[in-house]
């Protein structure tokens, strides 16, 4: 830094300064609530879900399956209306064990976030969702996955419908 | 292309903090005055205004630009707020740069601010939003998924270690410790302070990752006719480049940034830079988690793909090496105040390129620097290549 700046500005407090009430502040809390529409592509896959399918769509002009499906091709940007049913089987593209909740909390047995490239969609082409009824140290990239689902009168037409992926046992 | 010469001709920041006093304008303010004085230049020679900052949710002011407006100087002057995520610090000076280039104005001032330490509990969450509502956010996804399912990506791909990722931690931490403005600088950190901290998202742990911050930078940009009756030091942009990747970040490669390789090259070409390796002498590469330093050296072309870790290991990357990465100490050692941080690397080049960065000085009066910043939701390069 050029040599005649002595002191830069900027003032450090702490959670300290608070309780000895030496800030003052304005506690606010921000009220969003929202209802997205579904539209075309994703509505599909949904729907699909509910029915215990995993949808793709196909574009004619790249010869690429993509998951979730949509209704415009990213790469020649023509419409890309062919949804094809995928399987609910995968593999492991990454994975993670996650120690702290999406606020922050700690916990002691790991959620499973993974990438699962599904089975039927192009080459690195999968979701994101989680692993489970597996041991979190036998996670592995490159395993072979499958959905578990929800009981079919459960589920909503959400991606929750599928609770979590596990491991296929190999025969 | 009819493009004019552009110089930075002065920065100024403040210190990066867990927790600022000061509002978000008042940060800007003390940013952009101090940029001002190093020029010796006042808002009356200012033209225009290019403002950087992140997530509204952050302040949780809707138009925050609007809202940072008088801090930023930009009173009755064209003035506009680019975010591109955490590629903003990196964009913001490449919209001020075509604001010159172009001819439509002689002098710009750039400033980047971040106060995310307002957002409760934890600014964490304030990222929630930028997963997609309805695939992904019932998932209950948080920021670090993202960075720990690339990171194993990355590793798994090329066979790369923790211990190999953990030494780009040390050595920004360790450069950091030399930068005044820094939260996180220490010169003392070892691979097994890194190594043995807690496991949040593994293979992600606490010291692999930047801090929550609050800060702002600003730099002065000029057309070449008005930066030379300045300063007899000006910094040029040689290069700009940006690019996005696809934002269904499941359905492309995540070992490998291929959204940095594009923005690069469009950079080198504009900078006329063949061999980058021999051509930048500091890299400042954005490195918001230990491995996105290494994973964005590669997609710089600095490095060959699984190769990063070496730079490192053989001191190519430390402050005296030959080509110097983060001398800064980067997001990891100085802060993360998001926009800041990015604009932070610009500021660095500008000290560094004029000799001027104190005992973070580069030897060997390095000629050319490249800074990057990287975001929205992993798919979005921002490259500026600056030389004297």
């Amino acid at each position: 830094m050029t040599a005649n700046i002595r002191e830069f500005p900027g003032t450090s407090i702490n959670e300290q300064d608070f309780d000895d009430g030496k800030i003052l502040y304005n506690f606010d809390k921000l009220n969003g609530i929202y209802a997205w529409d579904t539209g075309i592509g994703i509505g599909s896959y949904l729907a699909s879900l509910k029915n215990g399918v995993l949808l793709g769509s196909h574009c004619k002009t790249c010869r690429k399956v993509v998951v979730p499906p949509r209704t415009i091709c990213e790469w020649c940007f023509r419409p890309m209306n062919e949804f094809v049913p995928l399987k609910d089987t995968g593999i492991v593209n990454t994975f993670s064990l996650c120690y702290v909740t999406w606020d922050v909390q700690r916990i002691k047995d790991p959620e499973i976030p993974a990438v699962i490239d599904i089975d039927g969609a192009s080459p690195m082409h999968g979701i994101m969702h989680m692993l489970g009824d597996v041991d979190p140290q036998n996670v592995k990239i490159g395993m072979r996955v499958q959905a578990v689902w929800k009981p079919a009168n459960e589920r909503q037409g959400s991606i929750n419908d599928i609770l979590y992926f596990k491991p296929i046992e190999e025969k | 292309m009819g493009m004019r010469k552009v110089a930075v001709v002065g920065a100024g920041m403040t210190k990066f903090v867990r927790r600022a006093q000061e509002t978000p304008k008042e940060l800007s303010w003390e940013a952009a005055h101090m940029a001002l004085e190093s020029c010796e230049m006042t808002m009356d020679d200012i033209e225009a205004v290019c403002l950087g900052t992140a997530p509204d949710a952050f302040d949780g002011v809707h138009l925050n630009g609007e809202y940072l407006s008088d801090g930023a100087g930009a009173w009755r002057k064209p003035y506009m707020r680019s975010y591109v995520g955490g590629g903003t610090g990196v964009f913001v000076p490449i919209q001020g740069w075509y604001h010159i280039a172009s001819g439509l104005f002689d002098v710009v001032m750039v400033v980047a601010e971040e106060k995310m330490s307002s957002f409760y509990p934890h600014a964490q969450a304030a990222f929630l939003t930028i997963f997609d509502h309805t695939t992904e956010r019932p998932l209950k996804p948080n920021l670090l998924w993202i960075f720990a399912l690339e990171m194993n990506r990355y590793m798994t791909t090329y066979g790369i270690s923790k211990a190999d990722i953990a030494q780009v931690a040390v050595q920004h931490k360790r450069n950091a410790a030399d930068h005044p403005c820094a939260l996180l600088g220490d010169a003392n950190i070892t691979l097994d302070d890194i190594l043995n901290s807690e496991v949040l998202a593994w293979p992600v742990q606490r010291f692999d990752v930047s801090p929550v911050s609050d800060g702002a930078v600003a730099v002065i940009l000029a057309a070449e006719h008005i930066a030379k009756r300045i300063t007899d030091k000006p910094v040029w942009i040689e290069g700009v480049g940006w690019t996005l990747d696809t934002a269904y970040w499941t359905n492309r490669d995540l070992a490998y940034p291929r959204y940095v390789e594009y923005a690069a090259r469009m950079a080198y070409d504009m900078a006329g830079i063949k061999e980058p390796r021999k051509e930048i002498h500091i890299a400042e590469p954005y490195d918001p988690f230990d491995y996105k330093a290494l994973h964005h050296l590669e997609g710089l072309q600095l490095a060959d793909r699984g190769k990063a870790p070496e730079l490192y290991s053989d001191g190519t990357a430390s402050r005296t090496g030959n080509m110097p990465v983060c001398p800064s100490g980067g997001l990891l050692g100085v802060g993360n105040p998001i926009a800041a941080a990015g604009l932070m690397k610009i500021a660095e080049l500008f000290w560094q390129l004029r000799g001027e960065a104190g005992a973070r000085q580069v030897p060997g009066h390095p000629r050319r620097g490249l800074a990057q910043a990287w975001g929205d939701l992993m798919q979005v390069g921002t490259v500026v290549i600056m030389g004297r």
